[in-house]
């Protein structure tokens, strides 16, 4: 739904994002992944308008897309976020609201939905800076998404959360994107993401390091390797099965035809399995070996 | 346009609701008002008698020295026991001993006063100014002149009266160079207050991190004019209120001290004064004050106060928001930035203090015409009358200085609004105003 063609914007003599094309679809959870600097955030503040690329087009349902123009369409919660502390909240979240374009009647009545729904009625007259980080979150939250924005992104959305505010804002964001919500999700923590994303993109120093569906890309990067489990020792089979710590076995093979060999053996030998799975690698061990090596790489 | 309209109307509705806003608005001109009648109340109640003593070795002022002040009374003393100065001060129970020596008749150049606490310069003054009056007069006396010629001399004084030929009316040089720093010294004030109010609202907005989820909605020149519009009329909102309120008091002042209201009347009829009729009875003195007052030209102050009071706030106070942009945590910081902005101000404002007396002087001229003294200095020269083409241009230039400022101003603010915890230089600044 969401084209990026080669996006760049350069800040004097920073590449921050250097010429990055990938492909969002839509209704589902998309995750932006990359360390601190990576330029994530300028990547979604071009998405959101704020900043205008150098170089490189938008395209939004196939049309060229000018996010300043289409606010609207967009629910944006950046990494750097707060709210107006002197301001009641009630009020406050109408304002940010009607700036997207609700009317002040529509509004109010979203907000009252989403504000039963997340327990937070009783706090329509306080100000904001009686609330605690975890409650001003979850308005912020709120404010972000009442417009029922057709993309939602959301820079960190998690950081600065206590575990059970957390697992609230991640049903509601299940709950959107399961309602059609395309949802850009970005964080530089990678166990999120193979909880929550069903596409990613890895960008590192301004540059696309990889990008598709989670499953397909820890396909890729398998290290060809099982892990099995059986009640009792295994003594005399294949030399690629090795013993590891916790008492189980890890498997390297090379063909599909070992793997066959080995399960045949333990049938022949009557061994009781008990775990016989695939290791895929996490997102995390894929980006470290692809950033660092890629780092390595550029430097050499 | 819905958007500004919402972002206007936020600026305003939080700070005109605010407790402080309310406050300073109904407090200072009641502080005024009351400082006012507590400085003429303070001024009666001071009129104590002040008892003074005179020892004179002379004889000569003996008797001599009066007054009709109720504020002073005079006795006398031979000091017949001898006593000291400080002796006789207090046995007398006088305020204030004068001891007069006879060093050379008529003309003690030996005159010494003793006081519990120190002589007044005022006291000092009166005192000195009798005793000359005494001599004068004998002097006069002895040259032949009688009092009453004496007292026709006396009551001589040149009255100066100027009128503006273009105008065709009475003129006073006081009261037009009162209004003059007046206005100006209020436009300094206004910029003043109500730009670094743009500044601190802008610096909020980016220390809480809000800025950046409102310019999601919002392109980042709509919050920064509807910020500077809302505060815009927040100004002229608590200007209003002032000026109500003090027509308000002035009214109830004017019931309670009934000379007040001749001196209004005199003012309505200062200019019938002029053309030879009668005016009330009033002193010539309130008479050409009233006239100078009315003969001022107000429509064309008001005009230019409103006028310099949006240009010259419009063009600080984008400036003021591309600086509160640049801010982080540190206040300090906005330091080194805020000079710039500040220090044409502040020479705007000496300009004007100068100019409020020499309205044609080359400072003020040129000073009224570049856009950033102009709102300050040219106020200060309206009511001396200022040649068209002069007011043109510098109405002019400030509009289109305004418009360049914004302009720029916004190139910072976009940027600056989004950068955190990073010391930005003046380098960087001119590599902001470069991108797109």
């Amino acid at each position: 739904m969401l084209e990026l063609n080669r996006l760049k914007k350069y800040y004097a003599g920073v590449k921050a994002v250097d010429g990055i094309s990938f492909n969002i679809p839509e209704g589902g959870i998309f995750g932006l992944l990359g360390p601190n600097g990576a330029g994530k955030s300028t990547l979604l503040r071009m998405l959101t308008g704020i900043t205008i690329p150098d170089e490189g087009e938008i395209r939004f349902k196939g049309a060229l897309f000018n996010p300043s123009e289409n606010t609207q369409l967009i629910g944006y919660m950046p990494e750097e976020r707060g709210l107006y502390k002197k301001m009641k909240i009630g009020e406050q979240a109408l304002y940010l609201a009607q700036l997207k374009g609700l009317s002040k009647q529509e509004a109010t009545q979203r907000l009252q939905t989403w504000f039963d729904r997340l327990d937070m009625l009783s706090w329509w007259h306080k100000k904001v800076e009686d609330l605690s980080k975890g409650m001003s979150q979850k308005l912020q939250f709120v404010t972000t998404v009442v417009h029922q924005p057709a993309v939602l992104i959301l820079d960190e959305p998690f950081s600065g959360l206590d575990p059970v505010n957390s697992d609230v804002i991640k049903k509601e964001i299940f709950n959107l994107a399961q309602a059609g919500t395309t949802i850009i999700f970005s964080t530089h923590r990678m166990e999120q993401v193979e909880e929550i994303c069903n596409e990613i993109a890895l960008i590192n120093q301004g540059h696309l390091v990889v990008s598709g569906s989670v499953k397909t890309i820890r396909e890729q990067y398998k290290e060809k390797e099982y892990r099995l489990r059986v009640d009792g020792a295994l003594e005399g089979f294949s030399e690629n099965l090795t013993a590891t710590a916790d008492g189980g076995y890890r498997f390297r093979y090379n063909n599909e035809q070992e793997i066959r060999a080995l399960l045949q053996e333990c049938l022949d030998r009557q061994v009781h399995i008990t775990e016989f799975s695939e290791v895929l690698p996490g997102l995390h061990d894929i980006f470290i070996r692809l950033v660092e090596h890629g780092a390595v790489r550029q430097f050499q | 346009m819905r958007k500004i309209g919402l972002i206007i109307q936020r600026e305003y509705l939080t700070r005109v609701k605010k407790k402080s806003f309310i406050v300073t608005t109904l407090l200072l001109p009641i502080a005024i008002f009351v400082v006012v009648i507590g400085v003429v109340l303070a001024i009666n109640l001071s009129d104590k008698t002040q008892k003074i003593l005179v020892w004179d070795e002379t004889n000569f002022y003996t008797h001599k020295l009066d007054t009709s002040s109720s504020s002073y009374v005079f006795s006398y003393t031979d000091n017949a026991s001898m006593q000291s100065d400080s002796a006789l001060l207090s046995s007398s129970k006088a305020d204030l001993l004068v001891h007069i020596f006879p060093a050379v008749p008529n003309r003690p150049d030996s005159v010494l006063m003793f006081k519990e606490g120190g002589v007044s310069l005022v006291v000092k003054e009166f005192i000195s100014n009798t005793m000359n009056d005494v001599l004068q007069q004998h002097q006069m006396r002895l040259a032949g002149i009688n009092a009453a010629q004496l007292d026709s001399i006396r009551d001589l004084s040149v009255q100066i009266r100027s009128f503006d030929v273009d105008k065709k009316q009475e003129t006073d040089a006081e009261i037009t160079s009162g209004i003059a720093y007046f206005m100006g010294f209020l436009i300094y004030m206004v910029i003043f207050i109500y730009g670094s109010g743009v500044m601190r609202g802008v610096m909020e907005e980016k220390t809480n991190r809000i800025a950046e989820v409102i310019i999601s909605s919002v392109k980042p020149f709509e919050l920064m004019m509807g910020k500077i519009i809302g505060i815009a009329l927040v100004g002229l909102t608590q200007l209003a209120l002032w000026v109500v309120l003090m027509l308000v008091l002035q009214t109830v002042a004017s019931l309670f001290i009934p000379e007040m209201g001749a001196l209004m009347q005199a003012a309505q009829g200062g200019n019938l004064a002029m053309a030879g009729g009668t005016a009330p009875e009033l002193s010539a003195d309130k008479l050409q004050m009233m006239t100078g007052l009315v003969n001022q030209p107000w429509g064309l102050i008001i005009f230019c106060f409103f006028f310099y009071f949006l240009g010259g706030y419009f063009l600080y106070a984008s400036m003021f928001a591309a600086v509160g942009s640049l801010v982080n945590e540190d206040p300090q910081e906005a330091q080194q930035f805020t000079l710039p902005v500040t220090i044409p101000i502040i020479i705007g404002f000496i300009i004007m203090s100068s100019s409020a007396s020499n309205p044609d002087s080359m400072a003020s001229v040129v000073g009224s015409i570049v856009p950033f003294t102009s709102p300050i200095v040219m106020l200060s020269r309206i009511p001396f009358g200022v040649p068209t083409w002069q007011l043109i241009l510098s109405m002019s230039l400030l509009v289109g200085m305004f418009l360049v400022m914004t302009w720029l101003s916004a190139k910072i603010y976009r940027t600056g609004i989004l950068m955190y915890g990073k010391k930005i230089t003046w380098k960087e600044l001119l590599k902001w105003l470069r991108y797109r």
